[in-house]
């Protein structure tokens, strides 16, 4: 048993854990006590804890191996969506592969950063300013094609995630300075010419919801009054008003935490911070002690995009943030999520835990 | 450019960044903190009426409506529960192919479809609006099998009214329609909007109209949870409606549905009233129409079929319809005579069976060629003489006339607990003058004493006026109220009886007109016939109208408006003559004479009242022509006579 678990990290596997545990009782309660449905999240459950158990014994040095071929196949399977793809509510995000869809994209979340991760790696001796060309270009690349999908939410986050791995990797403080200034400048010149009117409609609406209520305002709307009824206490758990009268929209995915928010008040909602908190905080201190470059780049962006993901979701629901679809990672029904973050758990474990054996 | 950095400085750069990502990343949470502070501590009030406002939802509950009861009580307006399948327009998609594809499922007539376009045109988008009513129960589970194919549309129970006892009392009764911009205009005057929630019947006509306020009662409120679909979850507090009063009618169902019935396939009305207190026993108006048609919405082709046809059946012809009273007005103008000391009883005229104004040649003549004779005033109204009247009139003017008969109620309206009375016409100079700027002629006094002229009646008025004189003098307000039960107290409320005057009279006048009223009936009277072997003291007044004009269109039958032109016989009767118990007015639309056609209703309605007898043949009253051999016929009087054909809307 021993031999199974041991590169997983215990206080990792904890929190790890408490959040799950979480997420049961807010999707039970979402879900309107439909067993089915929690049936079905802790079997997603179970499959990505499986596949997260299963990573972690991939040492690093074999992942490297992997990098390059999964981005191109990544990279290939863009291209198909973009010539083949199924238009689906406007948008090209699925491959029709006769016996099944898939959606590159969610490949893209882990294949950018270990790309990018094992390029690093690759010229960690002769490092060059003009290797950061190259590696913004690997990352432009998949951003560009997801963005025009379009699927603005997944390419920002692949974008962030490509990004750490450049910051972390030492990109010059200026150059990220003159990023900074030029994506500023630039922004009314994507509003104009880049963004899709429903990604603009998302926008205005953060800043008046109340413009359109019954529309793209609803959702907001709905989820900020959800979050502040809930108050310093919260209306307690299965009393959600807002959730159990079908007031709150996507309640069991991407609003699971006005849910929460709403049944476990501010009360719940420090908790849940501190929980996140703490796998943050454990995960950049597992990823600071790999032993190789492409590890501890890979972790870092791993956990940095988990954070993004937390902070994007809560955002959005609390009304500070354009509605993305991004779910509340470990939290949201959903076994494609659920997966990909468990994998990425897996990598980011493998890499701190196989330098321990390296040592012994 | 070769940057060399050390595994150990890359190591320390790459620590020192994550720390900066996590200060950032903290400093992010701590952003979101303040954004929960913000939401879930300082606009938690707000919030929370949100979120209460989201899940209550006030629902009203409707009142039931009063139920209307004759003095037998026998239901005469009742409700009833039944299932309507209803469309909400906001959630429903495209109306007409939901309407299409809900047809496969159960039967919508071309009917139900236009009642639907027509309310959905009235209401407003929220409201759901029924698209086939009484669904029957195998209709109901039909529709709940297939109900997932159907967003917006749903099955509700809804109380209907009904009127069991259909068109015969449809002029009394009336009916409730759907409420209109108008009845919602008079409700927010009113300022009882609030009490309408949730309804959406209103009275319209008759006593449903008249006593809204009391049928109505008051509208509850249930404080319902509901789901974001405006579904009710469950019921947090109620306050429970209180219903409408249940009136109960002076009116006898059953002498309604003689009186009803005795009229045959005659055009026109009756109106019987207890002269003890002025109660309202029967008001037929024929042709009537069946009310239920009008409860929800009736249909176009049916609504024109009845306002446009020649028999006028919408109009209330008992308060609505203006004729003259002809020699009905006979016994009034002969006690006018006595106690304006003009004639005495016994005083006799010579009839040569005309009569001239003095320095005119012109002759006003009698109905009877060669004239009665010598006449006094009781013969003058066993024969009904004219000449006695024309000389009576002239010699009494016009303004006293007016003056006398207008305590009577002629000219006026009977307060009887009805909407839309007409007030009928007393005319004097000075109406004359006002209305057509001409002076008063002295031969329209002359013809106004056999009420013919200017002077108009409504059938109520006759009773009315009858119901005077059988009383000695007391006038009642009409009223079908007798009383009123609050179903919440079970208490019954009397309606007391109201006298609007005591007219003094001298008695041996009184008794001179009655006794002559009690021999019309006699052998030798001109309702002889009709009077026949009453058991007890029947006293009555024929009466025959001229009518001369009639709005022609050109549609009209040639035959038919041959019809039309016929006199309208009238009767007026008050027994036992003694004591008197019931007062009946009767008017016969182009029915010929009073005598033989108005009386032998007026009779056999009497008889039922006093003796309980069922009339012997429970079929129409045919013209019989045959037996008119004491027949009037109130000739040629000037052309003054004017032109009158019913009036109403």
């Amino acid at each position: 048993m021993r031999h199974i678990v041991r590169y997983l990290d215990g206080p990792m596997i904890g929190f790890l854990m408490l959040l799950l545990m979480a997420s049961v009782s807010v999707v039970f309660s979402a879900s309107g006590e439909n067993s089915d449905r929690v049936f079905s999240h802790l079997s997603n459950m179970g499959v990505a804890l499986t596949a997260m158990l299963l990573v972690s014994h991939i040492p690093p040095q074999r992942l490297m191996q992997f990098a390059l071929p999964i981005y191109i196949v990544g990279i290939l399977l863009l291209l198909g969506v973009a010539l083949f793809g199924v238009l689906v509510n406007g948008s090209r995000r699925w491959l029709e592969l006769g016996f099944t869809r898939i959606q590159p994209s969610e490949l893209m979340r882990l294949a950018v950063p270990m790309m990018l991760a094992w390029y690093f790696h690759y010229k960690q001796e002769t490092l060059r300013g003009r290797d950061y060309v190259f590696a913004a270009l690997m990352l432009v690349i998949p951003v560009a094609f997801i963005a025009r999908q379009p699927d603005l939410g997944t390419s920002l986050l692949i974008s962030a995630s490509g990004f750490y791995v450049l910051f972390l990797a030492g990109l010059s403080w200026k150059v990220i300075a003159g990023a900074a200034i030029a994506a500023g400048s630039a922004l009314p010149l994507a509003w104009h010419y880049l963004l899709h009117d429903y990604q603009r409609q998302r926008v205005l609406t953060l800043i008046d919801p109340s413009a359109d209520p019954l529309g793209a305002g609803y959702h907001i709307i709905q989820a900020t009054i959800a979050v502040g009824s809930g108050g310093v206490a919260g209306k307690g758990w299965m009393m959600g008003t807002q959730t159990h009268l079908d007031f709150l929209p996507e309640r069991s995915t991407d609003f699971i935490f006005a849910v929460f928010s709403e049944e476990f008040g501010l009360i719940g909602n420090l908790f849940l911070l501190l929980l996140y908190a703490a796998i943050i905080w454990r995960g950049m201190h597992l990823a600071i002690g790999a032993p190789s470059l492409f590890g501890r780049l890979l972790s870092g962006a791993i956990i940095l995009t988990f954070f993004t993901y937390a902070f994007v979701n809560m955002g959005m629901v609390s009304g500070i943030l354009p509605v993305v679809g991004v779910p509340l990672p470990l939290v949201s029904y959903g076994g494609t999520s659920m997966l990909t973050v468990m994998v990425g758990f897996g990598i980011l474990m493998s890499a701190a835990m196989h330098k321990k054996l390296v040592k012994t | 450019m070769l940057r060399l950095i050390n595994p150990r400085q890359e190591l320390l750069r790459y620590r020192r960044r994550m720390e900066i990502a996590g200060a950032i990343a903290a400093v992010m949470f701590v952003g979101l903190f303040s954004r929960f502070i913000w939401l879930q501590v300082v606009h938690f009030e707000h919030y929370h009426a949100l979120a209460e406002n989201n899940r209550i939802s006030l629902v009203p509950a409707p009142p039931s409506r009063g139920v209307i009861y004759d003095r037998n009580n026998t239901v005469l307006a009742q409700n009833f529960s039944a299932s309507t399948l209803e469309i909400t327009p906001s959630k429903a998609g495209k109306l007409d192919a939901t309407i299409d594809r809900l047809s496969e499922v159960i039967t919508i007539t071309p009917g139900d479809r236009k009642r639907f376009k027509k309310m959905l045109a009235e209401s407003k988008n929220f409201e759901s609006i029924p698209i086939r009513n009484l669904l029957s129960e195998e209709d109901a589970a039909r529709f709940s099998v297939n109900r997932y194919r159907f967003p917006g549309v749903s099955i509700k129970a809804r109380q209907f009214r009904q009127y069991p006892q259909g068109a015969a009392f449809s002029h009394v009764v009336g009916y409730i329609g759907r409420i209109g911009d108008k009845d919602e205009a008079r409700l927010e005057e009113r300022g009882v909007t609030a009490n309408y929630k949730g309804t959406d019947h209103i009275g319209k006509l008759g006593l449903e109209a008249r006593y809204e306020s009391w049928l109505h009662g008051r509208t509850g409120i249930e404080k319902v949870e509901t789901d974001s679909g405006g579904r009710a979850v469950r019921v947090l507090s109620r306050t429970p409606a209180v219903p409408g009063y249940n009136l109960h009618l002076h009116l006898d169902a059953k002498l309604q549905e003689i009186a009803e019935k005795v009229f045959g396939d005659y055009r026109g009305s009756l109106v019987a009233l207890d002269p003890r207190n002025g109660g309202v026993l029967a008001l037929i108006s024929k042709p009537g129409f069946d009310p239920n048609l009008f409860v929800d919405g009736i249909d176009v082709a049916t609504w024109r079929e009845l306002n446009d046809s020649l028999d006028r059946p919408l109009i209330n012809r008992a308060l609505r319809g203006v004729y003259p009273p002809g020699s009905t007005i006979k016994p009034f103008m002969g006690l006018a005579g006595l106690e304006l000391g003009i004639r005495k009883p016994n005083d006799v005229i010579s009839d040569p069976g005309y009569f001239t104004l003095p320095g005119s040649s012109h002759r006003y003549r009698d109905w009877k060629k060669d004239g009665h004779g010598m006449v006094d005033l009781k013969r003058s109204i066993v024969i009904s003489c004219d000449t006695y009247y024309y000389g009576l009139a002239q010699q009494m003017g016009i303004e006293r006339m007016a003056g006398f008969l207008s305590h009577f109620g002629f000219g006026k309206k009977s307060e009887i607990d009805l909407d839309g009375e007409l007030s009928g016409l007393m005319p004097t100079p000075a109406w004359k003058k006002k209305r057509f700027k001409q002076p008063w002629w002295p031969g329209e006094t002359v013809v106004a004493g056999i009420g013919q002229g200017y002077v108009l009646a409504t059938p109520m008025q006759l009773a009315v006026a009858t119901m005077t004189l059988a009383n000695n003098g007391v006038v009642y307000k009409p009223q079908l109220l007798r009383a009123w039960r609050d179903p919440a107290t079970n208490k019954m409320y009397y309606a007391a009886p109201q006298i609007i005057e005591r007219i003094k009279f001298d008695p041996k006048h009184l008794r001179a007109v009655k006794e002559a009223m009690v021999d019309v009936t006699r052998p030798g009277g001109t309702a002889s016939i009709a009077g026949a072997n009453t058991p007890y003291l029947f006293a009555g007044k024929t009466g025959t109208a001229q009518v001369v004009g009639i709005k022609q269109g050109a549609r009209y039958i040639e035959s038919q408006v041959q019809a039309r032109h016929r006199d309208h016989a009238l009767f007026i009767s008050f027994a036992p003559a003694d004591d008197p118990k019931i007062v009946i007015a009767v008017m016969v639309e182009n029915g010929g004479h009073g005598g033989s056609i108005a009386a032998p209703i007026a009779r056999k309605v009497t008889d039922y009242w006093l003796l309980g007898k069922l009339p012997k043949v429970y079929e129409p009253v045919l013209p019989e022509t045959a037996i008119e051999t004491e027949s009037e016929n109130e000739g040629e009087t000037s052309e003054d006579t004017a032109v009158m054909p019913i009036t109403g809307a």
